[in-house]
Protein backbone atom coordinates (compact mmCIF):
# COMPACT_ATOMS: atom_id res chain seq x y z
CA UNK A 1 0.00 0.00 0.00
CA UNK A 2 1.02 3.96 -0.75
CA UNK A 3 2.37 5.01 2.34
CA UNK A 4 2.94 9.25 2.76
CA UNK A 5 6.62 10.34 4.84
CA UNK A 6 6.26 13.16 7.09
CA UNK A 7 8.15 15.34 4.42
CA UNK A 8 5.18 14.93 2.31
CA UNK A 9 2.68 15.82 4.70
CA UNK A 10 0.40 18.10 4.17
CA UNK A 11 -3.19 19.50 4.97
CA UNK A 12 -6.15 17.66 3.00
CA UNK A 13 -3.49 14.14 2.99
CA UNK A 14 -5.81 11.02 3.71
CA UNK A 15 -4.09 9.01 5.82
CA UNK A 16 -4.48 5.58 8.13
CA UNK A 17 -3.79 6.20 11.92
CA UNK A 18 -4.54 3.58 14.39
CA UNK A 19 -6.92 1.94 12.09
CA UNK A 20 -8.55 4.81 11.43
CA UNK A 21 -9.17 7.34 8.39
CA UNK A 22 -7.75 10.55 8.86
CA UNK A 23 -7.48 13.92 7.11
CA UNK A 24 -4.44 15.94 7.98
CA UNK A 25 -5.26 19.61 9.11
CA UNK A 26 -1.93 20.71 10.12
CA UNK A 27 1.95 19.88 9.78
CA UNK A 28 4.50 21.25 12.15
CA UNK A 29 8.54 20.60 11.85
CA UNK A 30 9.88 21.00 15.47
CA UNK A 31 13.81 20.10 15.81
CA UNK A 32 15.04 21.37 19.52
CA UNK A 33 18.06 22.69 20.01
CA UNK A 34 20.42 20.11 17.56
CA UNK A 35 18.65 17.59 18.72
CA UNK A 36 15.97 14.82 16.60
CA UNK A 37 13.41 16.52 14.13
CA UNK A 38 9.63 15.96 14.68
CA UNK A 39 6.46 16.96 13.10
CA UNK A 40 3.79 17.96 15.35
CA UNK A 41 0.48 16.58 13.12
CA UNK A 42 -3.40 17.41 13.82
CA UNK A 43 -6.00 15.43 11.80
CA UNK A 44 -9.53 14.82 11.92
CA UNK A 45 -10.58 11.52 12.36
CA UNK A 46 -12.73 11.06 9.36
CA UNK A 47 -15.13 8.56 10.84
CA UNK A 48 -15.76 10.40 14.32
CA UNK A 49 -15.02 14.13 13.09
CA UNK A 50 -12.31 14.16 16.36
CA UNK A 51 -9.45 15.95 15.96
CA UNK A 52 -6.12 13.80 17.14
CA UNK A 53 -2.62 15.36 17.77
CA UNK A 54 0.20 13.52 17.05
CA UNK A 55 4.24 13.71 17.09
CA UNK A 56 5.95 11.59 14.73
CA UNK A 57 9.94 11.68 14.46
CA UNK A 58 10.58 13.60 10.68
CA UNK A 59 11.08 10.71 8.32
CA UNK A 60 8.19 8.44 9.65
CA UNK A 61 5.59 7.33 7.42
CA UNK A 62 1.87 6.52 7.56
CA UNK A 63 -0.23 4.35 5.05
CA UNK A 64 -2.13 6.71 2.81
CA UNK A 65 -5.80 5.95 3.09
CA UNK A 66 -7.79 5.14 -0.07
CA UNK A 67 -10.94 7.90 0.90
CA UNK A 68 -12.46 9.89 -1.58
CA UNK A 69 -15.19 12.54 -2.02
CA UNK A 70 -17.74 11.68 -4.65
CA UNK A 71 -21.18 13.72 -5.29
CA UNK A 72 -24.33 11.26 -4.73
CA UNK A 73 -27.98 12.24 -4.37
CA UNK A 74 -29.73 10.96 -1.93
CA UNK A 75 -32.78 8.32 -3.10
CA UNK A 76 -34.39 7.10 0.36
CA UNK A 77 -33.55 5.53 4.11
CA UNK A 78 -35.28 1.66 4.56
CA UNK A 79 -35.07 2.80 8.33
CA UNK A 80 -31.50 1.51 8.88
CA UNK A 81 -29.62 2.39 6.31
CA UNK A 82 -29.98 5.52 3.91
CA UNK A 83 -29.54 4.99 -0.11
CA UNK A 84 -27.23 7.37 -2.25
CA UNK A 85 -26.58 6.74 -6.09
CA UNK A 86 -23.62 8.05 -8.32
CA UNK A 87 -24.22 10.66 -10.65
CA UNK A 88 -21.87 9.38 -13.26
CA UNK A 89 -24.83 7.78 -15.24
CA UNK A 90 -23.69 4.71 -13.48
CA UNK A 91 -26.77 4.67 -11.15
CA UNK A 92 -24.13 2.26 -8.45
CA UNK A 93 -25.71 2.74 -4.71
CA UNK A 94 -23.94 2.78 -1.46
CA UNK A 95 -26.24 2.38 1.81
CA UNK A 96 -24.29 4.77 4.32
CA UNK A 97 -25.03 3.49 7.96
CA UNK A 98 -27.08 5.92 10.91
CA UNK A 99 -23.31 6.79 12.07
CA UNK A 100 -22.09 7.89 8.58
CA UNK A 101 -24.93 10.29 7.70
CA UNK A 102 -25.09 11.64 11.55
CA UNK A 103 -23.99 15.29 10.26
CA UNK A 104 -26.20 15.39 7.51
CA UNK A 105 -29.28 14.07 8.76
CA UNK A 106 -31.16 17.21 9.51
CA UNK A 107 -30.58 17.49 6.10
CA UNK A 108 -31.79 14.66 3.75
CA UNK A 109 -33.76 15.26 1.02
CA UNK A 110 -34.27 13.20 -1.81
CA UNK A 111 -32.81 14.03 -5.22
CA UNK A 112 -30.83 16.12 -3.40
CA UNK A 113 -26.70 16.20 -4.21
CA UNK A 114 -24.75 15.40 -1.60
CA UNK A 115 -20.91 14.84 -0.80
CA UNK A 116 -20.14 10.89 -0.04
CA UNK A 117 -16.72 10.18 1.52
CA UNK A 118 -15.92 6.47 0.86
CA UNK A 119 -13.17 4.64 2.49
CA UNK A 120 -12.82 1.63 0.73
CA UNK A 121 -15.69 2.27 -1.15
CA UNK A 122 -17.93 2.72 1.87
CA UNK A 123 -19.42 5.31 3.23
CA UNK A 124 -17.87 6.79 6.38
CA UNK A 125 -19.56 10.27 6.05
CA UNK A 126 -22.19 12.74 4.60
CA UNK A 127 -21.60 15.88 3.77
CA UNK A 128 -25.02 18.36 2.81
CA UNK A 129 -24.71 21.40 0.30
CA UNK A 130 -23.70 24.72 1.96
CA UNK A 131 -27.41 25.65 0.83
CA UNK A 132 -30.37 23.72 0.68
CA UNK A 133 -34.19 25.58 -0.36
CA UNK A 134 -36.26 23.41 2.05
CA UNK A 135 -39.99 23.61 2.80
CA UNK A 136 -41.76 25.00 6.62
CA UNK A 137 -43.85 21.96 7.96
CA UNK A 138 -44.39 23.79 11.41
CA UNK A 139 -44.05 27.21 12.99
CA UNK A 140 -46.28 29.19 14.64
CA UNK A 141 -48.50 32.23 13.45
CA UNK A 142 -46.67 35.13 12.38
CA UNK A 143 -47.49 38.20 12.76
CA UNK A 144 -48.62 39.67 9.20
CA UNK A 145 -47.48 42.71 8.14
CA UNK A 146 -44.62 43.10 10.77
CA UNK A 147 -41.75 42.84 8.59
CA UNK A 148 -39.30 45.41 9.19
CA UNK A 149 -38.55 44.38 12.96
CA UNK A 150 -36.37 42.22 14.33
CA UNK A 151 -37.30 39.14 16.16
CA UNK A 152 -37.74 35.53 14.81
CA UNK A 153 -39.28 32.17 15.80
CA UNK A 154 -38.43 28.33 15.49
CA UNK A 155 -39.62 26.39 12.62
CA UNK A 156 -39.09 22.77 11.35
CA UNK A 157 -38.59 22.41 7.61
CA UNK A 158 -39.32 19.24 5.63
CA UNK A 159 -36.06 17.31 6.65
CA UNK A 160 -36.60 17.86 10.13
CA UNK A 161 -33.79 20.61 10.72
CA UNK A 162 -35.33 23.42 12.94
CA UNK A 163 -33.39 26.85 12.29
CA UNK A 164 -34.80 30.63 13.60
CA UNK A 165 -37.11 32.30 10.77
CA UNK A 166 -37.79 35.85 10.41
CA UNK A 167 -41.60 35.88 12.43
CA UNK A 168 -43.41 36.65 8.76
CA UNK A 169 -42.21 32.90 7.64
CA UNK A 170 -45.52 30.60 7.44
CA UNK A 171 -46.14 26.55 6.67
CA UNK A 172 -45.94 25.90 3.15
CA UNK A 173 -43.27 28.39 2.94
CA UNK A 174 -40.30 27.37 0.84
CA UNK A 175 -36.92 28.50 2.62
CA UNK A 176 -33.04 28.93 1.37
CA UNK A 177 -30.68 27.71 4.32
CA UNK A 178 -27.44 27.34 5.06
CA UNK A 179 -26.76 24.09 6.24
CA UNK A 180 -23.25 24.97 8.12
CA UNK A 181 -24.48 27.37 9.99
CA UNK A 182 -27.99 26.51 10.36
CA UNK A 183 -29.50 29.90 9.58
CA UNK A 184 -32.30 31.22 7.30
CA UNK A 185 -31.19 33.09 4.51
CA UNK A 186 -34.28 34.34 2.05
CA UNK A 187 -37.43 32.99 0.73
CA UNK A 188 -36.69 31.14 -2.35
CA UNK A 189 -38.03 31.93 -4.90
CA UNK A 190 -40.60 30.15 -7.02
CA UNK B 1 -0.18 31.54 -11.28
CA UNK B 2 0.87 34.15 -8.85
CA UNK B 3 4.05 32.46 -7.30
CA UNK B 4 6.25 34.44 -8.88
CA UNK B 5 5.92 37.22 -6.50
CA UNK B 6 8.07 37.40 -3.10
CA UNK B 7 6.54 35.56 -0.34
CA UNK B 8 7.06 38.66 2.15
CA UNK B 9 5.57 42.20 2.16
CA UNK B 10 7.83 44.94 0.77
CA UNK B 11 7.54 46.30 4.18
CA UNK B 12 9.72 42.85 5.40
CA UNK B 13 12.28 43.83 2.45
CA UNK B 14 12.90 47.09 4.05
CA UNK B 15 12.94 45.98 7.41
CA UNK B 16 15.31 43.17 6.48
CA UNK B 17 17.61 45.78 4.70
CA UNK B 18 17.46 48.27 7.85
CA UNK B 19 18.60 45.13 10.28
CA UNK B 20 21.10 43.79 7.79
CA UNK B 21 22.53 47.24 8.54
CA UNK B 22 22.08 47.59 11.82
CA UNK B 23 23.86 44.00 12.39
CA UNK B 24 26.90 45.24 10.33
CA UNK B 25 26.90 48.65 12.39
CA UNK B 26 26.65 46.63 15.44
CA UNK B 27 29.86 44.73 14.44
CA UNK B 28 31.58 47.57 12.99
CA UNK B 29 31.49 49.77 16.29
CA UNK B 30 33.07 46.29 18.31
CA UNK B 31 35.92 46.29 15.76
CA UNK B 32 34.67 43.04 14.27
CA UNK B 33 35.93 41.60 10.91
CA UNK B 34 33.37 40.71 7.96
CA UNK B 35 34.62 37.46 6.41
CA UNK B 36 33.54 35.84 3.41
CA UNK B 37 33.49 31.81 3.79
CA UNK B 38 32.46 29.32 1.19
CA UNK B 39 29.11 28.30 1.00
CA UNK B 40 30.69 24.84 -0.94
CA UNK B 41 32.65 23.14 0.59
CA UNK B 42 34.58 20.22 0.81
CA UNK B 43 34.00 18.58 4.32
CA UNK B 44 30.69 18.63 6.30
CA UNK B 45 29.50 18.16 9.81
CA UNK B 46 28.94 14.68 11.74
CA UNK B 47 26.29 15.99 13.78
CA UNK B 48 23.87 13.32 13.32
CA UNK B 49 20.65 15.74 13.49
CA UNK B 50 22.24 18.18 10.61
CA UNK B 51 22.06 16.44 7.60
CA UNK B 52 23.66 18.48 4.27
CA UNK B 53 22.74 19.25 1.07
CA UNK B 54 25.39 17.45 -0.76
CA UNK B 55 26.57 18.89 -4.48
CA UNK B 56 28.47 15.59 -6.00
CA UNK B 57 31.50 16.14 -7.74
CA UNK B 58 32.09 18.83 -4.95
CA UNK B 59 31.39 18.32 -1.65
CA UNK B 60 28.44 20.39 0.34
CA UNK B 61 26.28 23.02 0.94
CA UNK B 62 27.87 24.19 4.17
CA UNK B 63 25.05 23.82 7.22
CA UNK B 64 27.31 26.70 9.05
CA UNK B 65 29.99 28.57 8.59
CA UNK B 66 31.54 27.35 11.90
CA UNK B 67 35.08 24.99 10.63
CA UNK B 68 36.01 28.16 8.50
CA UNK B 69 35.65 30.25 10.31
CA UNK B 70 37.34 28.09 12.50
CA UNK B 71 40.04 27.55 10.59
CA UNK B 72 40.90 31.44 9.69
CA UNK B 73 40.96 32.29 13.45
CA UNK B 74 43.34 29.57 14.09
CA UNK B 75 45.77 30.69 11.10
CA UNK B 76 45.91 34.33 13.27
CA UNK B 77 42.45 35.68 12.49
CA UNK B 78 40.93 38.16 14.42
CA UNK B 79 37.61 38.36 16.05
CA UNK B 80 34.77 37.95 13.05
CA UNK B 81 31.86 37.21 11.99
CA UNK B 82 30.02 36.38 8.99
CA UNK B 83 26.29 36.83 7.57
CA UNK B 84 25.04 34.26 4.88
CA UNK B 85 23.18 31.89 3.60
CA UNK B 86 23.51 28.24 5.20
CA UNK B 87 21.39 25.43 3.73
CA UNK B 88 20.19 22.32 5.60
CA UNK B 89 18.72 19.05 4.04
CA UNK B 90 15.09 18.18 5.18
CA UNK B 91 14.07 20.91 7.58
CA UNK B 92 11.00 23.05 5.89
CA UNK B 93 8.26 24.29 8.15
CA UNK B 94 6.68 27.15 9.99
CA UNK B 95 10.27 27.92 11.79
CA UNK B 96 12.46 26.25 9.14
CA UNK B 97 13.32 26.38 5.58
CA UNK B 98 16.41 24.67 4.05
CA UNK B 99 18.61 27.71 3.08
CA UNK B 100 17.99 30.48 5.95
CA UNK B 101 20.82 33.55 6.81
CA UNK B 102 23.35 32.25 9.56
CA UNK B 103 24.53 35.57 11.67
CA UNK B 104 28.06 33.43 12.85
CA UNK B 105 30.34 35.42 14.88
CA UNK B 106 33.62 34.63 16.98
CA UNK B 107 35.01 36.49 20.13
CA UNK B 108 38.86 35.99 21.16
CA UNK B 109 39.31 36.09 24.78
CA UNK B 110 35.45 35.79 25.57
CA UNK B 111 34.04 33.12 27.38
CA UNK B 112 30.04 32.09 27.26
CA UNK B 113 29.34 34.19 29.57
CA UNK B 114 31.04 37.30 27.82
CA UNK B 115 29.62 36.11 24.96
CA UNK B 116 25.95 36.06 25.90
CA UNK B 117 25.88 39.57 27.31
CA UNK B 118 26.86 40.27 24.13
CA UNK B 119 23.87 38.67 22.07
CA UNK B 120 21.60 40.37 24.63
CA UNK B 121 23.29 43.50 23.32
CA UNK B 122 22.73 42.90 19.72
CA UNK B 123 18.91 41.56 19.84
CA UNK B 124 18.66 44.62 22.01
CA UNK B 125 19.68 46.46 19.43
CA UNK B 126 17.28 45.14 16.55
CA UNK B 127 14.24 44.08 19.06
CA UNK B 128 14.69 46.61 21.43
CA UNK B 129 15.71 46.49 25.02
CA UNK B 130 13.50 43.42 27.36
CA UNK B 131 15.15 41.82 30.36
CA UNK B 132 16.79 38.50 29.93
CA UNK B 133 15.77 35.22 32.54
CA UNK B 134 18.08 32.22 32.20
CA UNK B 135 16.86 28.71 32.76
CA UNK B 136 18.60 25.60 33.11
CA UNK B 137 18.94 22.71 30.66
CA UNK B 138 17.11 19.85 33.41
CA UNK B 139 14.63 22.79 34.37
CA UNK B 140 13.07 23.42 30.44
CA UNK B 141 12.89 19.93 30.34
CA UNK B 142 10.50 19.63 33.68
CA UNK B 143 8.39 21.76 32.15
CA UNK B 144 7.07 19.30 29.76
CA UNK B 145 3.41 17.53 30.23
CA UNK B 146 3.89 14.14 30.60
CA UNK B 147 1.98 13.31 28.07
CA UNK B 148 4.01 14.38 24.27
CA UNK B 149 1.47 12.13 21.92
CA UNK B 150 4.52 10.55 20.88
CA UNK B 151 5.20 6.43 21.04
CA UNK B 152 8.27 4.35 19.99
CA UNK B 153 10.57 6.88 20.97
CA UNK B 154 14.69 6.41 22.62
CA UNK B 155 15.20 7.61 25.34
CA UNK B 156 17.33 10.83 23.38
CA UNK B 157 14.36 11.49 21.40
CA UNK B 158 12.15 11.36 24.04
CA UNK B 159 14.37 13.66 26.15
CA UNK B 160 14.84 15.79 22.61
CA UNK B 161 11.07 16.26 22.42
CA UNK B 162 10.72 17.41 25.78
CA UNK B 163 13.08 19.60 25.44
CA UNK B 164 10.85 21.09 22.37
CA UNK B 165 7.78 20.91 24.64
CA UNK B 166 8.89 22.65 27.46
CA UNK B 167 10.52 25.37 25.65
CA UNK B 168 7.03 26.12 24.33
CA UNK B 169 5.98 26.13 27.87
CA UNK B 170 8.25 28.83 28.76
CA UNK B 171 6.77 32.17 29.80
CA UNK B 172 7.16 34.66 26.67
CA UNK B 173 10.56 36.90 26.87
CA UNK B 174 13.68 35.98 26.33
CA UNK B 175 15.41 32.95 27.91
CA UNK B 176 19.15 32.17 27.99
CA UNK B 177 19.14 28.35 28.51
CA UNK B 178 22.23 27.22 29.82
CA UNK B 179 23.54 24.07 31.55
CA UNK B 180 23.42 21.35 28.74
CA UNK B 181 24.24 18.13 29.67
CA UNK B 182 27.58 16.93 28.79
CA UNK B 183 26.63 14.84 25.92
CA UNK B 184 24.94 18.11 24.20
CA UNK B 185 28.19 19.95 24.48
CA UNK B 186 28.41 19.85 20.43
CA UNK B 187 31.79 21.90 20.27
CA UNK B 188 31.49 23.50 23.22
CA UNK B 189 33.82 22.85 25.85
CA UNK B 190 32.77 21.55 29.63
CA UNK B 191 32.14 23.61 32.16
CA UNK B 192 35.46 24.18 34.48
CA UNK B 193 34.86 21.91 37.81
CA UNK B 194 31.43 20.69 36.41
CA UNK B 195 32.07 18.15 33.84
CA UNK B 196 28.78 16.64 33.84
CA UNK B 197 27.81 19.87 31.84
CA UNK B 198 28.61 22.13 28.86
CA UNK B 199 29.37 26.01 28.42
CA UNK B 200 26.61 25.69 25.51
CA UNK B 201 23.98 28.14 25.81
CA UNK B 202 20.91 29.06 23.46
CA UNK B 203 18.81 31.98 23.06
CA UNK B 204 15.24 31.33 23.30
CA UNK B 205 12.50 34.36 22.68
CA UNK B 206 9.04 33.73 23.18
CA UNK B 207 9.31 30.27 22.55
CA UNK B 208 11.81 30.85 19.27
CA UNK B 209 14.86 29.46 19.53
CA UNK B 210 17.07 32.15 17.82
CA UNK B 211 20.89 31.46 19.04
CA UNK B 212 23.33 28.41 19.86
CA UNK B 213 26.54 29.38 21.50
CA UNK B 214 29.98 27.87 23.27
CA UNK B 215 33.13 28.67 24.93
CA UNK B 216 34.81 26.73 22.50
CA UNK B 217 36.78 23.37 22.27
CA UNK B 218 39.51 23.69 20.45
CA UNK B 219 41.13 20.15 21.37
CA UNK B 220 41.43 18.31 18.64
CA UNK B 221 41.57 14.68 20.21
CA UNK B 222 38.46 15.41 22.34
CA UNK B 223 37.08 16.95 18.99
CA UNK B 224 37.88 14.13 16.97
CA UNK B 225 36.48 11.68 19.81
CA UNK B 226 33.23 13.55 19.49
CA UNK B 227 33.13 13.26 15.68
CA UNK B 228 33.68 9.42 15.96
CA UNK B 229 30.84 8.88 18.42
CA UNK B 230 28.65 11.31 15.62
CA UNK B 231 29.47 8.63 13.14
CA UNK B 232 29.03 5.92 15.31
CA UNK B 233 25.38 7.37 16.21
CA UNK B 234 25.05 8.16 12.39
CA UNK B 235 25.98 4.39 11.40
CA UNK B 236 23.41 2.79 13.56
CA UNK B 237 20.66 4.88 12.35
CA UNK B 238 21.96 4.07 8.97
CA UNK B 239 22.25 7.84 8.11
CA UNK B 240 25.25 9.07 5.89
CA UNK B 241 28.81 8.91 7.22
CA UNK B 242 30.53 11.44 5.94
CA UNK B 243 34.68 11.84 5.57
CA UNK B 244 36.12 13.58 8.98
CA UNK B 245 37.44 17.36 8.29
CA UNK B 246 40.72 16.76 7.96
CA UNK B 247 41.60 20.61 7.38
CA UNK B 248 39.31 21.47 10.27
CA UNK B 249 41.50 19.28 12.69
CA UNK B 250 44.63 20.30 11.03
CA UNK B 251 43.54 23.75 12.26
CA UNK B 252 42.63 22.57 15.74
CA UNK B 253 45.88 20.94 16.22
CA UNK B 254 47.89 24.19 15.12
CA UNK B 255 45.79 26.15 17.92
CA UNK B 256 42.35 27.43 18.33
CA UNK B 257 42.81 30.59 20.23
CA UNK B 258 40.62 31.16 23.65
CA UNK B 259 37.35 32.15 22.13
CA UNK B 260 33.08 31.93 22.45
CA UNK B 261 31.00 31.88 19.21
CA UNK B 262 27.73 31.53 18.49
CA UNK B 263 25.26 31.55 15.52
CA UNK B 264 21.97 33.30 15.66
CA UNK B 265 18.85 32.36 13.00
CA UNK B 266 18.84 35.72 10.97
CA UNK B 267 15.72 35.34 9.55
CA UNK B 268 13.88 34.17 12.62
CA UNK B 269 15.34 37.38 14.27
CA UNK B 270 13.36 39.13 11.34
CA UNK B 271 10.19 37.31 12.36
CA UNK B 272 10.36 38.47 15.91
CA UNK B 273 10.78 42.50 14.89
CA UNK B 274 8.03 41.71 12.36
CA UNK B 275 5.85 39.93 14.69
CA UNK B 276 5.38 37.29 12.20
CA UNK B 277 4.06 33.70 12.73
CA UNK B 278 6.40 31.93 9.81
CA UNK B 279 9.43 32.38 7.88
CA UNK B 280 7.48 32.91 4.89
CA UNK B 281 6.38 36.33 5.97
CA UNK B 282 9.99 37.43 6.49
CA UNK B 283 11.60 34.93 3.53
CA UNK B 284 11.17 36.54 -0.55
CA UNK B 285 11.20 33.51 -2.01
CA UNK B 286 10.75 30.64 0.45
CA UNK B 287 12.07 27.05 -1.29
CA UNK B 288 7.97 26.28 -2.57
CA UNK B 289 8.74 29.89 -4.52
CA UNK B 290 12.37 30.25 -4.59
Amino acid sequence: MASYSTNEFKAGLKVLLEGDPCAILENEFVKPGKGQAFNRVKFRNLITGRVWERTFKSGESLPAADVMDLDMQYLYTDGEHYHFMKTDGSYEQVAASEAAVAEAKDWLKEEEIYQVTLWNDDPISVTPPNFLELEVVETDPGIRGDTAQGGSKPATLSTGAVVKVPLFIEIGDKLRVDTRTREYVSRAKG
Amino acid sequence: MDDWRPACSLEALAVRGEVLRTVREFFHARGVLEVQTPVLASATVTEPAVEAIEVPGYGYLQTSPEYLQKRLLAAGAPSLYQLGPVFRAGEAGRRHNPEFTMLEWYRLGFDDAALMAEVAELVDAVLGPAPYGSVGYAEVVERAPADLGADGLTPRERLDLRFAAGLDALPPGRWFVVDFPADQAALARLRPGRPDLAARFELVVDGLELANGYWELGDPAALEARFREDLAVRRRRGQREPALDRRFLAAMAAGLPDCAGVALGFDRLLMLRLGAESLAEVLPFPIDRA
